[in-house]
C-alpha cells in the first residue's frame, strides 16, 4: 500500500465518498489539505465567506439530493460554519463540513487560531469528529457521509488536526461503514401501516399533512398515488413545498403561520392528519393546545425521536417514507375497497375555503410597484422548472405563496433555523449542481447585504444565477410585527437601502449585471431581460412597497382558529362551516 | 415529578460524555446524578443516568439519546428488576455516638483522624439517606458522594436486553447494535 500524507489520503477519501464539488476557503491549519485538493478531480470553488460555503453545500444539497461539502481552516474559518451547519442539521440536510486543527500537540492550549469546534458544533450536528491520527482519516469521512445521507439526513463536521494532515499514513478506504449506535430503521413495521391504512378508511375528514421528508426521501411520485388512492385534501409545509404539485386539484395549499385560510382550516376541521414527513413545528401548529384538536394523528417519520415530541401520535409509523408509502398505498387501497367514506361533504367544504379565501394581495394606491407582484410575476416567467432559494422574511413567505411549485427540489429555504442571508449562497450552491436550470434567488434587501459577496464567487466561477433583490428598505418581516403589535414604533427596521447602497452599482462592481426596476409597467420586461441574460449572474433591484403584508397569518402564539386574512380581519365564514 | 433511572451503553470514545451533557442541558432534561465507567468491554463505557423527568416523557428523552450516534444501547433500570447502589464518603466528629450511628447502619469507618472520622457506605439510596439523617446531629463537615450505578437482577444482562425495553427506540433491530456491542 503506498505511502502518502493525511492530506492526500483526506483528498483521496473524499474522491472516494463521490464528491465532485466542495465550496471552501484555505488558511493556515487547513493548508496541507490545499496542497492535493489543487491537483484532484474535485472541483473546489473558492468562496468569500466561509458562511456562503456552508450555505451553498447545503443549497447544493437540497437541489441535487446529494451530500454538499464544505471545507476551512481553523478558529474563526471554522466558527463560521457554525451558521450553516445549525441551518443544514435543522432543516436535515445532508453536508459534510470539513475543518483544520491546530496540531494537535497545541489543541488545548490557546493556540493560534484554536477553536474548540467539534465543541462548538456538538449541539448543531448529527455527529462530529476531531481526528488527530492520519490513519482514521479514511473511515471518518467514510463514516461521516454515511451519517449525513442516512437515516433523518443532517450536518457531520470533521475536524483535522494540522499535524494529522501532514503525517505519513496509507491510504485505506473502509468499504463498508458499520456503526454500534447507528441502525437507522428503514422498513417500516407492518402492524404500524396495518393501523394507519385502518385510521384512514374509518375517516371523514382526513388531510394529508406533507412536510420536507417527502421531499429527502425522493417520495413525491408515491405521495402522489396516496393522494390519488384516498382522495384527501393535502397540505405541504414551507419545507415540502414542490412534493406535491400546487396545480393539482387535491392541494390546499401552505398550512401554518402565513399559510392559507383553506390548509389551516382543513387542519384544525380534520378528524385525521395523515402526517408524512413532518414535525409539527410551532409555525404549523400555533398555540399546540388547540391544533387539530379534533384529529387522530398517523405519524410516518425515519426519525423516532419525532413521534409524540409535540403531538401524540395514535399510529407511528417509522421508517424510510418511500418504504412506508409503498407499503402503506397498497394496503390503504385493498382496505378502502371494502369500506371508503364519502368525503364529498369535506372536499366541498375544504374547496370551498379554498375558492373563498384563496391568496391575494391589493395593488399600491400609490402606483408603486407590489412585493407580491414581482415574485409572482417571476414564478409566471420563469416556470416550474426553475429553482428558486429565499432568505428569511416576508419576501420567503410571498415567494413560498406567489410562485406555483410543480416539482420536488425546486424550492430551497431556511426553514427551520430561519437564516437570513440564506438565499444567494444556496442558489450558488443549487446552480452548481444543477447548471443547466435557471436559479433565482428571491431575496430581501436586509438578507441581501448580509451575503451577498458570494455574487464574486458567482461571476468568477461561471455560476449565472439570478437575484430579485425585493427592496422595501427595511426589515420588512420585522416591520410588519412592528406594525401589528408594537405601535407601528419602527424602532431600528429601516434600512435606507433605496438610497445605500445601490444595488445595481453593487452588483456591477462584483462582476454581475445589476438592474433595476421601480415601476408596475417596468415589471415583466425586467425579469425578461434578466432571463435573457445567462453568461453573469444578473441582481434586480425591485423597488417595492414597503408597507405590504404577509397575509394570511396567525400571530405567535395563538391559536390556528384565530387566523386573519388581513389586518383584523377574520375570514368571513358562512354560519354552517363554524 | 418522576424520577427514572437509564443505563446506557455509549462507545468508549471521546466527547461522549460531552455529547451527553450537551443534549440533556439543550433539551431541559434534568439530571439527578450520572455514573459513567468502564465495563467489561474496552471499547464500551457504561453510564447510568437518574433522571427527573417532569413535562417530559421518558420515550422521547430515550428516543432523544438513541439519536446519538455512539449511543449503542438504552435500558430503563425499574427498582423491581434492578440493583442499584449509591457510594457515600462523610467526615463527622470523632465521637462515640457518631460511631453507634455507623455501627447501626452498618457502616464502615474508613479513616480516623483525632477530631473526625471518615465514614463510608455502600446501599440503596433510601439507606444512604436515611445514614445521612442520623449523622447530621453529629456534625457533618464534609460529604461525597457517588451517582446511582445500576445491573439487572437476574440472569440477563443489559447488552441482551438493551433496547427491547423502550417505547419508541425498540424500532431499532435490537440485534444490531447489541450483536455488533459484542463482538
Amino acid at each position: 500500500m503506498s505511502k502518502m500524507n493525511g492530506a492526500q489520503s483526506l483528498v483521496n477519501a473524499l474522491e472516494a465518498a463521490g464528491v465532485d464539488v466542495m465550496f471552501g476557503i484555505p488558511g493556515g491549519a487547513i493548508l496541507p489539505a490545499y496542497d492535493p485538493i489543487f491537483d484532484s478531480k474535485i472541483r473546489h470553488i473558492l468562496v468569500r465567506h466561509e458562511q456562503g460555503a456552508g450555505h451553498a453545500a447545503t443549497g447544493y444539497a437540497q437541489a441535487t439530493g446529494r451530500v454538499g461539502v464544505c471545507i476551512a481552516t481553523s478558529g474563526p474559518g471554522a466558527t463560521n460554519l457554525v451558521t450553516p451547519l445549525a441551518d443544514a442539521q435543522m432543516d436535515s440536510v445532508p453536508i459534510v463540513a470539513i475543518t483544520g486543527q491546530v496540531p494537535s500537540a497545541a489543541i488545548g492550549t490557546d493556540a493560534f487560531q484554536e477553536a474548540d469546534i467539534r465543541g462548538v458544533t456538538m449541539p448543531v450536528t448529527k455527529h462530529n469528529y476531531l481526528i488527530t491520527d492520519p490513519d482514521d482519516i479514511p473511515r471518518a469521512i467514510a463514516e461521516a457521509f454515511h451519517i449525513a445521507s442516512t437515516g433523518r439526513p443532517g450536518a457531520v463536521l470533521v475536524d483535522i488536526a494540522k499535524d494529522a494532515l501532514q503525517k505519513e499514513t496509507t491510504f485505506n478506504y473502509p468499504k463498508n461503514v458499520s456503526l454500534a449506535g447507528y441502525n437507522p430503521v428503514v422498513e417500516p413495521k407492518s402492524e404500524a401501516i396495518r393501523d394507519a391504512a385502518a385510521l384512514i378508511t374509518q375517516s371523514k375528514k382526513p388531510v394529508l399533512y406533507v412536510g420536507g421528508g417527502i421531499i429527502k426521501a425522493n417520495a413525491a411520485k408515491e405521495l402522489m398515488q396516496l393522494a390519488e388512492i384516498t382522495g384527501a385534501p393535502v397540505v405541504t409545509t414551507l419545507m415540502a413545498r414542490g412534493a406535491f404539485p400546487d396545480s393539482h386539484p387535491q392541494h390546499l395549499g401552505m398550512p401554518g403561520m402565513h399559510g392559507t385560510v383553506a390548509a389551516v382550516t382543513a387542519l384544525q376541521k380534520a378528524d385525521l392528519l395523515i402526517t408524512l414527513g413532518a414535525r409539527f413545528d410551532d409555525r404549523v401548529t400555533g398555540k399546540l393546545s388547540t391544533f387539530a384538536p379534533n384529529a387522530k394523528i398517523i405519524h410516518a417519520d425515519i426519525d423516532p425521536a419525532e413521534i409524540g415530541k409535540n403531538r401524540h401520535a395514535d399510529v407511528a409509523i417509522i421508517g424510510d417514507l418511500k418504504n412506508i408509502l409503498r407499503a402503506l398505498n397498497p394496503a390503504t387501497k385493498a382496505a378502502l375497497a371494502k369500506s371508503h367514506p364519502d368525503l364529498t361533504p369535506w372536499l366541498t367544504e375544504t374547496y370551498g375555503w379554498r375558492s373563498k379565501f384563496p391568496l391575494g394581495y391589493d395593488k399600491p394606491s400609490d402606483g408603486s410597484v407590489s412585493p407580491q407582484y414581482v415574485i409572482e410575476r417571476i414564478g409566471k416567467i420563469s416556470g416550474p422548472d426553475t429553482i428558486f432559494t429565499a432568505g428569511v422574511g416576508q419576501h420567503q413567505m410571498w415567494a413560498s405563496q406567489f410562485i406555483g411549485y410543480e416539482k420536488p427540489r425546486t424550492w430551497l429555504n431556511s426553514g427551520g433555523l430561519g437564516t437570513m442571508g440564506y438565499a444567494v449562497p444556496a442558489a450558488m450552491g443549487a446552480k452548481v449542481g444543477a447548471p443547466d436550470t435557471t436559479v433565482w434567488a428571491i431575496d430581501g434587501d436586509g438578507c441581501f447585504q448580509m451575503t451577498n459577496q458570494e455574487l464574486v464567487t458567482c461571476a468568477l466561477n461561471n455560476i449565472p444565477i439570478k437575484v430579485a433583490v425585493i427592496n422595501n428598505e427595511s426589515l420588512g418581516m420585522v416591520r410588519q410585527w412592528q406594525t401589528l403589535f408594537y405601535n407601528q414604533r419602527y424602532s431600528n427596521t429601516d434600512l435606507h437601502s433605496k438610497r445605500i447602497p445601490d444595488f445595481k452599482l453593487l452588483a456591477e462592481a462584483m462582476g454581475c449585471v445589476g438592474l433595476r426596476c421601480e415601476r408596475p409597467e417596468d415589471v415583466d420586461k425586467t425579469i425578461e431581460a434578466a432571463m435573457a441574460i445567462n453568461d453573469r449572474p444578473v441582481v434586480v433591484d425591485f423597488n417595492v412597497h414597503r408597507d405590504a403584508m404577509v397575509w394570511p397569518m396567525v400571530a405567535a402564539g395563538t391559536s390556528n382558529d384565530d387566523i386573519t386574512v388581513a389586518r383584523s380581519m377574520a375570514p368571513v365564514w358562512d354560519s354552517q362551516e363554524l | 415529578m418522576a424520577i427514572h433511572t437509564l443505563a446506557v451503553l455509549v462507545e468508549n470514545s471521546p466527547g461522549v460524555l460531552a455529547r451527553v451533557a450537551s443534549l440533556f442541558s439543550r433539551r431541559g432534561y434534568n439530571i439527578d446524578s450520572l455514573a459513567v465507567g468502564p465495563t467489561e468491554n474496552p471499547k464500551v463505557s457504561r453510564m447510568t443516568i437518574v433522571l427527573n423527568l417532569e413535562g417530559h416523557a421518558l420515550d422521547q428523552v430515550s428516543a432523544q439519546l438513541f439519536k446519538l450516534v455512539n449511543v449503542i444501547g438504552i435500558s430503563e433500570m425499574k427498582d423491581s428488576d434492578s440493583l442499584k447502589r449509591e457510594i457515600l464518603l462523610v467526615k463527622v466528629a470523632n465521637t462515640a455516638a457518631a460511631k453507634e450511628v455507623v455501627k447501626k447502619h452498618g457502616a464502615v469507618i474508613a479513616d480516623e483522624g483525632g477530631k473526625t472520622i471518615s465514614i463510608e457506605a455502600v446501599g440503596q439510596s433510601s439507606a444512604i439517606e436515611s445514614l445521612l439523617a442520623d449523622l447530621k446531629a453529629h456534625g457533618i463537615r464534609e460529604l461525597v458522594q457517588s451517582g446511582l450505578v445500576g445491573l439487572e437482577r437476574g440472569d440477563s444482562t443489559l447488552a441482551d436486553r438493551t433496547l427491547s425495553t423502550m417505547g419508541t427506540a425498540n424500532e431499532s433491530d435490537p440485534n444490531s447494535s447489541t450483536a455488533d456491542y459484542q463482538n
